[in-house]
């Protein structure tokens, strides 16, 4: 594939950001994330290319303006749905649910 | 979020988050106690000590370090560092005349069991754009800089392969024990984005 993924070499990104004692994630569902990714590899519910060849599927106007975990993210919600693990109804239905107990104040 | 309301609706993302690990508790796919578990040992375990022991190993022996440049795989799981994304390891060495990096073009590419979870930047459209075709200019934004003459090579890891740079040892060091030796290797060192120097 020769996608926006593919960014060796391309100009324009500008300078390279780093952060001092940069933590290893930046918020808890980036740690769930990775936590997810780990766990439903090891099941074999996706080899590594398979989850790659995922993530550059995604729409590369989002890949860019995206953050890193929200691609492992998008890539897994991929592979769960063209698995069969669940489909796009139960997704936003179990969003609609959770958003619903949401403590109020 | 800066627009407050009575209510805090949660993040886009982190609602999809939670809706899909939700689901795949409940179809058994992975299981939230193993995530936990994992997750630590992503944040307290494996990281780039792991690379610095086996740099300074290599460096107060020969032999081993020999195994590191053949077998670089093995050699660090003598050390009892393997796992996933560590499966297929190779080793290159700083000397003199060459200066080695490392990147993921791709995506993120990067060798967990001996540095970690690679950090934002490793990750991010300017490294990956950038490192392969000015890599010197890249290098001198992390201070790296070298002299004209040093040959310069970039590695370009995959899904396959992992790079690690073997840094040189920095001068002066000659009666620091193998303990004090990690101690002055950097994450970046071996990535490829730092030098290494001892100042006693």
């Amino acid at each position: 594939m020769n996608s926006v993924h593919d960014m060796g070499g391309m100009h324009c990104y500008g300078a390279v950001v780093r952060e001092v004692n940069e933590p290893v994630f930046h918020a808890e569902w980036e740690r769930r994330v990775f936590g997810m990714f780990i766990g439903s590899f090891a099941t074999g519910m996706f080899n590594i290319d398979q989850f790659r060849h995922a993530v550059e599927r995604i729409d590369p106007a989002h890949y860019i303006e995206s953050s890193y975990y929200e691609h492992w993210l998008e890539g897994l919600l991929t592979l769960a749905k063209e698995g069969g693990v669940l489909t796009e109804e139960e997704l936003q239905g179990r969003m609609q649910e959770l958003s619903m107990e949401e403590p109020q104040c | 979020m800066t627009n407050k309301k009575h209510t805090h609706p949660p993040s886009a993302v982190d609602l999809r988050v939670r809706a899909l690990e939700s689901l795949l508790v409940e179809k058994k796919i992975i299981n939230p106690a193993t995530i936990d578990t994992l997750v630590e040992t992503y944040e307290t375990k494996i990281g780039p000590r792991n690379g610095a022991k086996v740099v300074a190993k290599a460096w107060v022996d020969p032999a081993y370090k020999k195994r590191l440049m053949d077998d670089a795989t093995g050699a660090i799981k003598e050390l009892g560092f393997s796992g996933i994304q560590g499966e297929d390891m190779i080793v290159v060495e700083n000397t003199a005349t060459v200066h080695n990096v490392t990147v993921c073009t791709l995506c993120s590419c990067y060798p967990w069991p001996v540095l970690g979870l690679p950090p934002v930047w490793y990750k991010s459209a300017p490294y990956r754009s950038r490192i392969v075709r000015e890599p010197r200019a890249v290098l001198e934004e992390f201070g790296v800089k070298l002299p004209k003459e040093k040959q310069i090579k970039v590695w370009d890891s995959n899904a396959e392969l992992r790079y690690m740079v073997f840094p040189e040892r920095p001068a002066g060091t000659e009666n620091l024990s193998e303990a004090e030796l990690a101690k002055l290797v950097t994450r970046d060192s071996m990535i490829g984005t730092d030098l290494l120097e001892y100042t006693g």
